[in-house]
Formats: C-alpha cells, sequence, structure tokens
C-alpha cells in the first residue's frame, strides 16, 4: 500500500464575491484538507450549502481556490492554466448530478462520447469503435450511439455520462451526487455499475454525496463536510454507523430506516440522543468517562 | 432497465421540416427569392437603364409601348426602375444585417462566455452605441459616407448590433451555466471547440431569427432615408420613387403605387419569414384559445365523467358511506392527458382506488411517473386544464366532489383538504411578506377580521415550531430558509383545521436533518388534531417514519395496499419487492479488504 496520495487537498479555501457593490465575499471553503489514495473510494458527505460541491468543482478546475493548495499525483494543479488543464482532463474525470442537463440536447450521443476522444487526435474510426466499448461496459445498447439524451431515461443518461467519464481511462473520477436526481430501483443499479466499475478499472473516486446510506456502499473513507469544515474522516465503518462527531450523528439519526420497526427505535434515540445534547454540531464522541 | 423507451417521431421533427410545411415560410420565402432573382436579372429583362431619361417618357401612362409600367416626371423607365431598386435594397439588407449579426455574434459569445472585465468593458461600449440617436445620426454624418447608401447601412448595421449582442450574450450566459458545458471543460475541449459545439446550436435559432428582423428593418430605413432624399440620387431605390412619385400624386397616382407595393410587401415579407423561422426553430408557442377551449371541455367532461356514475340517490348514498368509514374514498379513478400529436389520449391513471380513515395516515408510494401526484392532483382537483378525468369518483365523507364546480371546490379546498407542496419556495410568492401570504389564506376561508387574522397566523406559526413568529411574519421568502419555508405552508394548511391533509413529497427538496424536523411536525400535528394525513413519496424511509398503511403505484394503478408492516415484511406484489429490495440497507459497508484497515488507519494518524 502506497502512503503517496493521488489526490492532495490542504487547507482549500473558496470564496464567492458578495452581492454589491463593495460587498464581503463569502468564503464557503474554510481550509479544507483531504486526501484520496490511488484505487480509493473516498465519500464525501454534507447537506445542502455545506461546500461538498465547491470541493469537487475546484478539483476540476470549475472555480478558483482563493487559498490552499490542490495536488494530483503530487503536481500541484491549485492554479493549472488552460493548457494544463486540458492535459489533466485526461486523468481527472466527472460525472454530474442531473443526467439531463449534464448531455448537450443537441448532440448524439455517440457524439458526446466520442468528442473528448478526437479533441484529442484519435481517428474518427477509432472512437467509435472505444463509443462502442465504452457503451458496452456501461450496459447501453450499441445503437444508442445513433440516438439523442431525450430518448433516455435518467438512469441511461446517467450511464452515458459514465460512459464520458470513463472514455480518457481516468485515475480519479468526482462524482457529485450521480444518483441523487434516479428512482429507487435505477439508483440501486447505476451504484452497482459504479462500484463493478471501480472495482474493474481501478479508478479513483471522490464521491459527493448528501445520503449516508449511498456514501456507506461505495466508500472506502467517508469525509463529513458540515458549514465548509470536513468535521470528520475515517474509514467508512466506523463514520456512517458510529460517528464520533455530534454533526455525523445527527446526519445518521435523522434519515429515517426503511423499516417500521427499526425506524421507531431510531426516532426514539435521536430524541434521546438529542435532549441530553449529543447531537451538536460540536459534540464529541459519547465516551463514558 | 437497459431497455429503451420508445423514441418520439415527433418530436424528432426537424426545423427544416417544419418551416417547409409552414405555408407562411413558403410564400414569403418564395417571394423574396423571385424578387432576388428578378434583381439580378434587372440589367436583361429591363430595355433601358434605370437612369436613362427620355423626353418622350415624361409621366407616360402604364403600357406605353418599351414602358411596362410608364415613365416617371424626368421621363425615366418606372419598371427598370423598380427592378434595379430590389438590387439596392437586397444589397442594403445584406450589408445592414450582416455587419449587425458579424459584430453582435462575435462580441456576444464573448462576453457571454468569459464574464469578468472582458464583459464588463463590451458591455459598456454596446450600451454607448446604443445612446446614439439612429437615424439622426445617419444624417448627420452623410458628408462622411458621401452618400453611398452601402457606408450608410455599415454604419446602421453597427447601430444595431447592440440587439444581436443582447440576445447572444443572454442565450450564451444561459448555455454556459448548464452542466453540460462544465463536462465539456471537464472533457479537456478548448474553448473553441466548446463555443462552436456547445454554444452555438443554441444561439443560431434566436440569431437567424433577429436577422430576418434587422433585413427588413434595414430595407425600410434606407428607404426612409431616400425618401427624404438624403443619399445619392444616381441610385435607383423605393424611397427615392416614392419621393418622386408623391410629386406626381394628381398627375399619375400610379407611380407611386408601384414602389410602395413592392417595398410594402418585401419588408413584410422579411417580417413574417422572420416570425414563421421562429416558429420553426424555436417550436410552436401554445395558443390561448386552444387553451380556454380545452378547458370548458375538460370541465364539462369531468362533469359527464362524474354523470357516468350517475346522481346517487340518497339513501343508496348513506348505504354506501355505511359500506366503509373512510374519510375520502377514491374509486376507480381513470385519468388521461391528449396526446402531443393528436392521437390515442395518453390514460396516466388507469382505475386508482384508495381509502384514507379519519386520523391515520396512508403512504401513497411509487417512482417517477407511476400517477401518484397525478392522484393526489386529482382529489385536490387541481390538475392542469388538458388532463380529462374519464372515470371513477372521488368521495369526501360520503360527498362525491368530482363533479363540482370551481367555486363549490374553492370551498373544500384549504378547509376541508389542504395541501403541502413539494417545493416550498417555488409556493410562496417572492413578492409579499410570508406574514401577508398565511393572512390572505386565513381569509379567504375563514371570515376573520384583519387583526384576527393576524393574530392567528402569529399562532400558527409558533405551533409550527418556528422559533421567532414576528420575525418570520414580517419576512419575505427570500429571507427564510427552506425549512421554515415548509413550517410556513404546513402552518398555512393547518390554519382551517382540516380532516384531511394531502402531501405531496413535503420534505424532498429538504435536507435530510430539516426533513427529520420537518416529519416530527407532521405527527404532532396530527396528533393533536386528528386529520388525515395522504403522504405521497417516494422514500420508503419516510413511509416507514410516518404511516400506517401504505399503497404502491406502478403505472398508474395501485398494485399492493396494506398495513405498512405487513408491506414492509411480507411484499406479495413483485414490483413492490423488487422496491423493497433496491432500498440501501443500514448495516452494509463496502469492505474489499483494500482501504478498509491499513489506508483509513495511516490518514487517520496524521
Amino acid at each position: 500500500m502506497t502512503t503517496e496520495p493521488l489526490l492532495e487537498i490542504t487547507d482549500l479555501r473558496v470564496e464567492f464575491p458578495g452581492r454589491g457593490f463593495r460587498a464581503k465575499p463569502n468564503e464557503v471553503l474554510h481550509g479544507v484538507s483531504l486526501d484520496v489514495a490511488p484505487g480509493e473510494v473516498l465519500g464525501l458527505v454534507g447537506e445542502s450549502g455545506s461546500g461538498k460541491t465547491t470541493i469537487g468543482r475546484a478539483v476540476l478546475g470549475l472555480v478558483k481556490p482563493s487559498g490552499g493548495t490542490i495536488r494530483f499525483d503530487g503536481e500541484d494543479i491549485t492554479h493549472a492554466g488552460p493548457r494544463e488543464r486540458r492535459e489533466l482532463a485526461k486523468s481527472i474525470q466527472v460525472v454530474f448530478q442531473d443526467p439531463y442537463t449534464s448531455l448537450n440536447p443537441a448532440l448524439t450521443i455517440g457524439d458526446i462520447l466520442s468528442e473528448p476522444l478526437v479533441v484529442r487526435g484519435i481517428s474518427a474510426k477509432e472512437a467509435r469503435a472505444r463509443v462502442s466499448t465504452l457503451l458496452d461496459h456501461v450496459g447501453l445498447p450499441k445503437d444508442a450511439a445513433e440516438r439523442l439524451p431525450r430518448e433516455f431515461s435518467g438512469g441511461q443518461r446517467q450511464r452515458v455520462a459514465i460512459a464520458r467519464a470513463l472514455a480518457p481511462e481516468p485515475r480519479l473520477i468526482v462524482c457529485d451526487e450521480p444518483v441523487s436526481a434516479l428512482d429507487l430501483t435505477t439508483q440501486a443499479l447505476v451504484l452497482q455499475l459504479l462500484m463493478d466499475i471501480q472495482e474493474r478499472t481501478g479508478v479513483a473516486l471522490l464521491f459527493i454525496s448528501h445520503d449516508l446510506a449511498v456514501v456507506r456502499h461505495l466508500s472506502h473513507r467517508v469525509a463529513v463536510i458540515y458549514k465548509g469544515d470536513i468535521v470528520e474522516v475515517g474509514p467508512a465503518a466506523r463514520v456512517t454507523l458510529e460517528p464520533e462527531h455530534g454533526y455525523t450523528r445527527r446526519l445518521l439519526l435523522a434519515a429515517p430506516v426503511a423499516d417500521p420497526v427499526e425506524q421507531r427505535k431510531r426516532r426514539a434515540e435521536r430524541k434521546r440522543l438529542a435532549s441530553a445534547g449529543y447531537l451538536d454540531t460540536h459534540a464529541g464522541p459519547i465516551i463514558a468517562g | 432497465m437497459v431497455v429503451s423507451e420508445p423514441a418520439e417521431p415527433r418530436a424528432r421533427r426537424s426545423p427544416f421540416r417544419r418551416l417547409i410545411t409552414d405555408p407562411q415560410a413558403i410564400i414569403t420565402a418564395s417571394f423574396l427569392l423571385l424578387l432576388v432573382i428578378l434583381g439580378i436579372l434587372a440589367p436583361v429583362i429591363t430595355q433601358q437603364g434605370p437612369n436613362v431619361a427620355n423626353l418622350q417618357a415624361i409621366n407616360a401612362e402604364v403600357g406605353t409601348p418599351g414602358l411596362l409600367l410608364g415613365g416617371d416626371q424626368s421621363g425615366r423607365d418606372i419598371f427598370s426602375r423598380l427592378m434595379h431598386s430590389i438590387n439596392t435594397s437586397v444589397i442594403t439588407a445584406l450589408i445592414g444585417a450582416g455587419v449587425a449579426t458579424t459584430i453582435g455574434l462575435s462580441f456576444g459569445l464573448v462576453g457571454g462566455y468569459f464574464g469578468g472585465r472582458i464583459r464588463a468593458a463590451i458591455e459598456w461600449l454596446f450600451n454607448l452605441i446604443m445612446t446614439f440617436p439612429g437615424l439622426l445620426l445617419l444624417i448627420v454624418l452623410m458628408p462622411l459616407t458621401g452618400g453611398d447608401y452601402r457606408v450608410t447601412m455599415l454604419i446602421f448595421g453597427v447601430l444595431l448590433s447592440p440587439g444581436v449582442y443582447r440576445i447572444v450574450r443572454n442565450v450564451t450566459v444561459g448555455v454556459r451555466n448548464e452542466l453540460y458545458v462544465d463536462a465539456a471543460r471537464a472533457s479537456g475541449l478548448p474553448t473553441a471547440r466548446i463555443l462552436l459545439r456547445h454554444v452555438m446550436p443554441a444561439i443560431r435559432g434566436p440569431v437567424i431569427v433577429a436577422t430576418a428582423f434587422i433585413m427588413g428593418g434595414a430595407i425600410g430605413t434606407q428607404s426612409g432615408l431616400a425618401f427624404l432624399g438624403v443619399g445619392s440620387t444616381e441610385v435607383p431605390s423605393f424611397g427615392a420613387m416614392i419621393a418622386s412619385g408623391f410629386l406626381n400624386l394628381y398627375v399619375d397616382g400610379t407611380q407611386f403605387l408601384w414602389p410602395a407595393l413592392v417595398l410594402g410587401l418585401m419588408t413584410s415579407s422579411f417580417v413574417l419569414l422572420g416570425n414563421s423561422l421562429r416558429d420553426a426553430l424555436e417550436g410552436p408557442r401554445p395558443k390561448a384559445v386552444k387553451a380556454t377551449a380545452g378547458a370548458r371541455v375538460t370541465s364539462r367532461q369531468a362533469r359527464l365523467a362524474a354523470g357516468l356514475t350517475g346522481p346517487i340517490p340518497a339513501a343508496e348514498a348513506a348505504a354506501l358511506e355505511s359500506d366503509t368509514d373512510a374519510l375520502l374514498q377514491v374509486r376507480d379513478l381513470e385519468l388521461s392527458y391528449p396526446s402531443p400529436d393528436g392521437g390515442e389520449p395518453k390514460q396516466v391513471l388507469h382505475g386508482v382506488s384508495l381509502e384514507l380513515r379519519a386520523g391515520e395516515t396512508l403512504g401513497l408510494v411509487g417512482e417517477s411517473g407511476s400517477g401518484k401526484s397525478q392522484t393526489a392532483f386529482s382529489i385536490l382537483k387541481l390538475l392542469p386544464a388538458t388532463a380529462t378525468v374519464t372515470g371513477g369518483s372521488v368521495r369526501l365523507d360520503g360527498r362525491e366532489i368530482l363533479p363540482l364546480r370551481e367555486s363549490e371546490m374553492r370551498g373544500i379546498r384549504g378547509r376541508d383538504i389542504a395541501y403541502v407542496p413539494q417545493e416550498p419556495m417555488a409556493n410562496l410568492d417572492p413578492a409579499y411578506t410570508v406574514g401577508a401570504q398565511l393572512v390572505e389564506g386565513i381569509r379567504a376561508t375563514t371570515s376573520l377580521s384583519r387583526r384576527e387574522a393576524k393574530e392567528r397566523a402569529m399562532e400558527l406559526l409558533g405551533k409550527v415550531g418556528i422559533p421567532d413568529p414576528a420575525r418570520t411574519y414580517a419576512s419575505y421568502p427570500h429571507q427564510i430558509s427552506g425549512g421554515m419555508a415548509q413550517r410556513v405552508l404546513i402552518a398555512a394548511a393547518i390554519a382551517s383545521r382540516p380532516r384531511v391533509l394531502i402531501a405531496d413529497e413535503p420534505t424532498t427538496a429538504l435536507d435530510v436533518t430539516i426533513q427529520a424536523e420537518i416529519l416530527d411536525l407532521l405527527r404532532d400535528l396530527q396528533e393533536e388534531m386528528g386529520m388525515a394525513i395522504l403522504l405521497v413519496t417516494h422514500n420508503f424511509g419516510v413511509v416507514a417514519d410516518m404511516c400506517d398503511r401504505i399503497a404502491v403505484m406502478q403505472h398508474g394503478r395501485i398494485v399492493e395496499e396494506g398495513d405498512v408492516l405487513q408491506v414492509f415484511h411480507e411484499p406479495r406484489h413483485p414490483y413492490t419487492q423488487s422496491l423493497l429490495r433496491s432500498i440501501l440497507d443500514e448495516t452494509t459497508v463496502r469492505d474489499d479488504g483494500r482501504f478498509a484497515a491499513s489506508g483509513a488507519a495511516t490518514k487517520e494518524s496524521k
């Protein structure tokens, strides 16, 4: 096991300009540090506005950090220019949440998938062959290449988005809520697909989600983010089953279990711990003595 | 899952196909084409040049040999001048629209895509251009242009470019924020390629439309200037012809008629063609007349549909009522929408039956498109105008509500049946304070005075667990969080102590910690007020938390219904079984031995 991380984020800060003239900038990440090892799945859990998506966008170069560093494979990519970014696109890819707006409605699936390949100088014929392999990998029929995104359901579109991310054989994929917009049965299938691909190709994933159950299933390690700060990082089992931080506990107990009997217990537990103050955002481990 | 849905052939009709089936487009385009051809052939089909004056031909009548349309006051051939004027107009249109589009398009793309200082500078420049008084400037600059209409049109194009710029910039900014552009950037595509492949297709339509209008406008302006006598007199143009015809109006009225006719037809063709292009490229707009007609038919059909079940005699109704103690009873509800291509109506509910007893919570579960929300909206009678209830009945306390008129329904909605929506923010008007909206709702369903209603609103806000009711009361929707907004809507819903509360995915848009609080609130309120809740959701956790009974929907049918424990633990229908299997359990943790121990341990020790 190498100790050299593939992605290393240190003290990352991001601020967005405030509204209005000379308004104070609004800092959404207050010095976040994270790392992802090669072939590892790091789950990043947080609620809306926590800054989890911003971390992913900073790694992809879609937002400019105001402080800290992002290193990929030992190289500082915090302020990578357009040319370096184009090089990096081979290694870092993305799957977005919304499969309806992440595919250009005017292009066929084949064009969407072959575009990044053709830009890189691969011949049209080779690209076509590659597209058909990719479609096969994500469980879509071969004739999908000729069709437009609107002819596919949400789950199928997300498969296309995954195929697009896999096209350059990246080493890291940033998955931003890739299954949140999908129906229950579709969600389970797409998660299974991601897991299979991850195991087969050994690609590392930065898996961003609001859903603790989804993250628990897929991740080796889990980081919990709350209002722009990482409050807890650790092995998936410990963070998602026996969390140490008050906020993580609140997150865990707030999610209803799909079982009426278990849920009754969980609800009671939540109320008990809440009244005892164990679910406060700064509460530490529940340790007797 | 991988089975593809059938493609919609209608949706795939290309804009071009739509254009060539539109008579307005065909007529105007062919007319313009005919004019262009006539213009090009002008030297061939006319017998003399447009500026050749012949004393014999002064004010010659129409049909004089060699002078098809007669001569004007200087003895020039009107027909020849008319044909040559077409060329002037076409060149005018090409230069004006060409310049405006080129400048507007290129700066719009750059300004829209990049933003920041670049956009600010461009914006400033175009705002400056827009402050120039157009026609006046063209006249004042005449000494500079030397009276050449082509140079004038060059300037005119610049003056019109802000219009194109604005269109392009707005569309570009919109597309720029689309995830697929982010995805393209993450794929490492160069900016030029992103603009060409992803941004251009979205801009194409609006720009083509704008260009057609600008062409019409340019011809009009050029003619106007020529009519005023601004510019070279050597150039034949409609404007100059009309001016000269004007002087001879009492001698020969037709001299004035010909150029006016061609000019009018030409500019209106551009405008009409522009409209057709817009319809073809941006899709036709729904026609208002049609929609209202549909609505009328629908309400009539709804009454007819309700009539299907027949007017129920009181005794029989009572008998039915005694069958069950259900507060709300839905029987064999069928709902359909007209299909977009005018074929068979699409049925979305195929005989849905369910019962809600007083004080209980029924979970209506299903995936997207299963018809669960349609069922809820049918009960509330809040369906779109095009929806048609084709059969079945909805009874509240034994009273059939499907045939009720909107005015009667208003007495039930908000009073007996209340509704909590999915998107709390979208259901509050951003222009009014939370308090004003609550008071309005309370006064619509009760006879309270304004002051009493305000007191009641405050009381309700406290009741739904809002910590500082007075502050929330005075807040605008954007000043409160999504969770707070949902509490406000719940307060509005329980204002009249309804017996049935229909909650359509009430927590789907909320964070999970807020969801838990809202569900707690609903449970507490139910305990206190004894209302029945119909909870529409896709989340089995929420169902397990809240519901006494559960109905599972698939493809517009209820496939399984029963006690919550029974359905969760012994699901009978295969669909329910597959749904329950898809739920991620609470204990499975990924463990492939790669990172679980070693990798994580080293990280944690950092």
